[in-house]
């Protein structure tokens, strides 16, 4: 409650600093003490999965590699402006099916994908679909920072120019500037553009793909476990600079910390065992959850 | 618990010992193993250099050259047909000894001067007629025993009958190393020359020219066919059991007797195609065959050490297939991939069984001057030349050794700043 009316005043990235978790995580149990033991069991989604204009949309996703079925018949859907979080226990399908929205399952021979997914109204697995005009439109942030080993410069400029988005140098350089800054990072890199991108710190380099991201303009921005490799400062940059970018576009973020996913994010999807246990706003899953399994991995009964 | 701690503490220290002892006997073996290995390295080297590098100077005579009319121009103008060039040059060498009359003795004599003197003298007179009726000095090679007898190599203290060179005639020669007419030079012949009967005349070049164009063939075939195959199967091809059998068939390929090449060269590109024997454009076929599994499996293992995070990253920024291959894996794939094509070359350079099954093992003299003339190459010539009874050709096998392990350094050198150049610096 604390959380969501924060959320509302604007003011709930400036307070979720470094001591907000333990706050989170007390504020949790104890609401689930006053409302009882959630009671739904079973692996049928609880919660909502639908929200208000969604603009992509996932509809009974299965997702196969050989005979081990990773995801099993998930219905979710995504916003524009909103950050999304999908948490869950180490194996149970999260960046199977972060992956399956922006069609990087294809190069994997063994996966095979059922269901149909949809953006702005558009079947993304359909045959007239090109995957290539598909992830310019869907970006996607890695969970090890990735900078090509070229210049920061052309690791930014690569999107725009294998796409044609800058019709000359200058245009191309005002690409690269804005997003360096969108990225948060242009203050540190302005002097050293043509300096290799493996060269800047871990923190630096995954904001360096932050903003090789952006530079393709996409609408949809998936990251899976952006923060995992980075330190507290670092991660808290990515954390604002995710709550700046969902102005303009729909994230999606696959995390590991719940703190994490209580500050950054509007909605939380919990996954187990390939299922989706519960969607709902992140207040809610962290204060009341429903289904017995988010409870036990919220508060760290499982995970 | 604390006894636990406390237990594992003494084992892991008890096993420290044995552990350590391990290292040393481990290292003392390495050592040693490579010792030996530089032993034979030096051993093998400082023999060759031993033998090979006398090669490279070589004995002429100073002569002072009468080119009368009369020997060159029987009918009043320079006739190379009639021309005795050679008989100038004896005549030049017999004014030296004006007690030698037998024909016997002047047989003799005329044996110090090697055969390659009239093609001197011919060549001189043809590219200036006004030498016609002058007298002047030439410096023509000496004999190969000549060029033996100073380098050491025929003992004067042996039986007569038993070396090439007579008594009288190392008297001779004696003369003529006290009064200046011999002297040692660089030996040009041995690398403008292509090969001959004498010694003193035979060269490398006709072999290098031959090696050359078959290696420019190589590189021009293997290295194009092999990355686009290696491209092709790593990145395009479905994996299954298709490309598995094409890997196995790549790899036993790789391994397969390089003579076996030279018949398959044989059979196809000179019986069925009709392809000339010798020449180098079927060694090069052959060779590029030989080096093709070379170069596909290095590719191969250069384009697989790319790291997927780089693909996932172009892939996820919605580059084409195509486009992540050329514009990602391909640059940093291509340091291995070119160190491949080097070793892959090298080993082309070195080759020679299967250039013998392709008539390469012929005796040429002309340097082949395209690559459909009849060549040998390096490896063949040494072969050949090692097979030579002279005793001066046994000094110009090293010397060739000598010059092919040079070019096999130097294209591995080659490599290394290939690499350097093209490899990324982060
Ligand atoms: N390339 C693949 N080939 C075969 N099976 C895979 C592949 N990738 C994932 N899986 C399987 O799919 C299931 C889900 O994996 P996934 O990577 O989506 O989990 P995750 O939730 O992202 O886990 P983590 O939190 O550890 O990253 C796992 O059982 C995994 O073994
Ligand atoms: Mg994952």
């Amino acid at each position: 409650m604390v959380i969501s009316s924060l959320k509302e005043t604007g003011e709930y990235r400036r307070m979720t600093d470094m001591t907000q978790p333990k706050m989170i995580r007390d504020a949790t149990t104890a609401n689930a003490v006053k409302t009882g033991e959630p009671v739904v069991a079973g692996n049928k989604t609880v919660g909502n999965v639908r929200c208000a204009n969604p603009f992509m949309v996932a509809e009974n996703i299965n997702v196969y590699y050989g005979d081990n079925h990773a995801i099993k018949d998930v219905t979710l859907e995504f916003a524009k402006n909103q950050v999304i979080a999908l948490i869950g226990p180490s194996g149970c399908g999260k960046s199977t099916f972060l992956r399956c929205l922006n069609r990087m399952n294809d190069s994997i021979d063994s996966a095979r994908v059922t269901g149909t997914i949809t953006l702005d109204g558009q079947d993304i697995y359909s045959k007239d679909l090109d995957p290539v005009a598909l992830r310019a439109r869907v970006g996607m942030v890695f969970q090890k920072p990735n900078p090509f080993p070229k210049s920061i410069y052309d690791n930014v400029a690569y999107g725009p120019r294998i796409h044609g988005l800058a019709n000359d140098r200058a245009e191309l350089d005002d690409i690269v500037h804005t997003s360096l800054e969108r990225a948060g990072l242009l203050k540190e890199v302005k002097d050293r553009l043509d300096e290799p991108g493996t060269g800047l710190s871990g923190g630096q380099q995954q904001r360096l793909c932050i903003a090789r991201t952006i530079a393709v303009n996409p609408e949809v921005i998936l990251m899976d476990e952006p923060c995992s490799a980075l330190d507290p400062i670092a991660t808290a940059r990515i954390e604002d600079l995710m709550d700046e970018l969902s102005e303009n576009y729909a994230i999606v973020i696959v995390t590991h910390s719940m703190q994490q996913a209580a500050r950054v994010s509007r909605r939380v999807a919990y996954f187990h065992l390939g299922h989706l246990i519960e969607v709902d706003d992140t207040d809610k899953i962290f204060t009341n959850p429903q289904h017995k399994l988010t409870d036990d991995y919220v508060t760290g009964r499982i995970g | 618990m604390q006894s636990g701690i406390q237990s594992s503490r003494a084992r892991v220290e008890a096993g420290l010992g044995r552990r350590r002892r391990r290292e040393i006997i481990f290292r003392v073996f390495g050592l040693a193993a490579t010792m030996v290995g530089v032993f034979f390295l030096v051993a093998f080297f400082s023999t060759l250099i031993a033998k090979g590098s006398s090669a490279f100077v070589q004995t002429f005579l100073q002569l002072e050259v009468e080119y009368s009319e009369e020997a060159l121009a029987p009918g009043g103008e320079l006739d190379l047909e009639f021309a005795d060039f050679d008989g100038i040059a004896r005549a030049a060498l017999r004014k030296k000894f004006s007690e030698v009359t037998t024909r016997n003795d002047r047989r003799e004599l005329n044996r110090l001067i090697s055969v390659g003197a009239g093609y001197q003298i011919r060549d001189a007179v043809i590219s200036n007629p006004n030498l016609l009726g002058t007298t002047g000095m030439l410096e023509v090679p000496a004999s190969a025993n000549v060029d033996m007898l100073l380098k050491g190599n025929i003992d004067r203290d042996v039986p007569e009958s038993q070396r090439p060179l007579s008594d009288q005639q190392i008297e001779w020669i004696d003369q003529l190393i006290a009064d200046g007419s011999l002297v040692s030079k660089f030996n040009k012949a041995l690398f403008v020359n292509g090969d001959s009967r004498e010694p003193e005349l035979a060269g490398i070049r006709g072999a290098l020219m031959g090696s050359f164009y078959m290696l420019l063939i190589t590189i021009a075939l293997a290295f194009p066919i092999g990355a686009a195959a290696a491209i092709y199967l790593e990145e395009f091809a479905p994996k299954n059991r298709w490309a598995d059998l094409i890997e196995v068939n790549i790899n036993n390929l790789a391994a397969v007797p390089s003579i076996v090449f030279g018949l398959l060269g044989l059979a196809v590109f000179i019986n069925w195609i009709g392809i000339p024997r010798s020449a180098p454009l079927v060694g090069g076929l052959v060779l590029s065959l030989l080096t093709l599994p070379v170069i596909i499996i290095a590719a191969r293992a250069a384009i697989k050490a790319v790291p997927p995070s780089i693909r996932e990253a172009a892939f996820g920024l919605g580059a084409s297939k195509m486009q992540v291959v050329f514009h990602h894996v391909l640059p940093l794939a291509m340091p291995g991939m070119l160190t491949g094509a080097i070793i892959g070359m090298s080993r082309a350079l070195g080759e020679s069984a299967p250039l013998l099954m392709i008539g390469m093992v012929a005796f040429i003299v002309d340097v082949p001057a395209s690559i459909t003339d009849p060549a040998t190459a390096l490896p063949v010539q040494i072969y050949l030349w090692a097979d030579s009874p002279e005793r001066a050709f046994a000094e110009r096998t090293s010397a060739a050794i000598i010059v092919l392990l040079g070019f096999l350094l130097l294209m591995n050198l080659a490599a290394v700043i290939l690499r350097k150049k093209v490899e990324r610096r982060w």
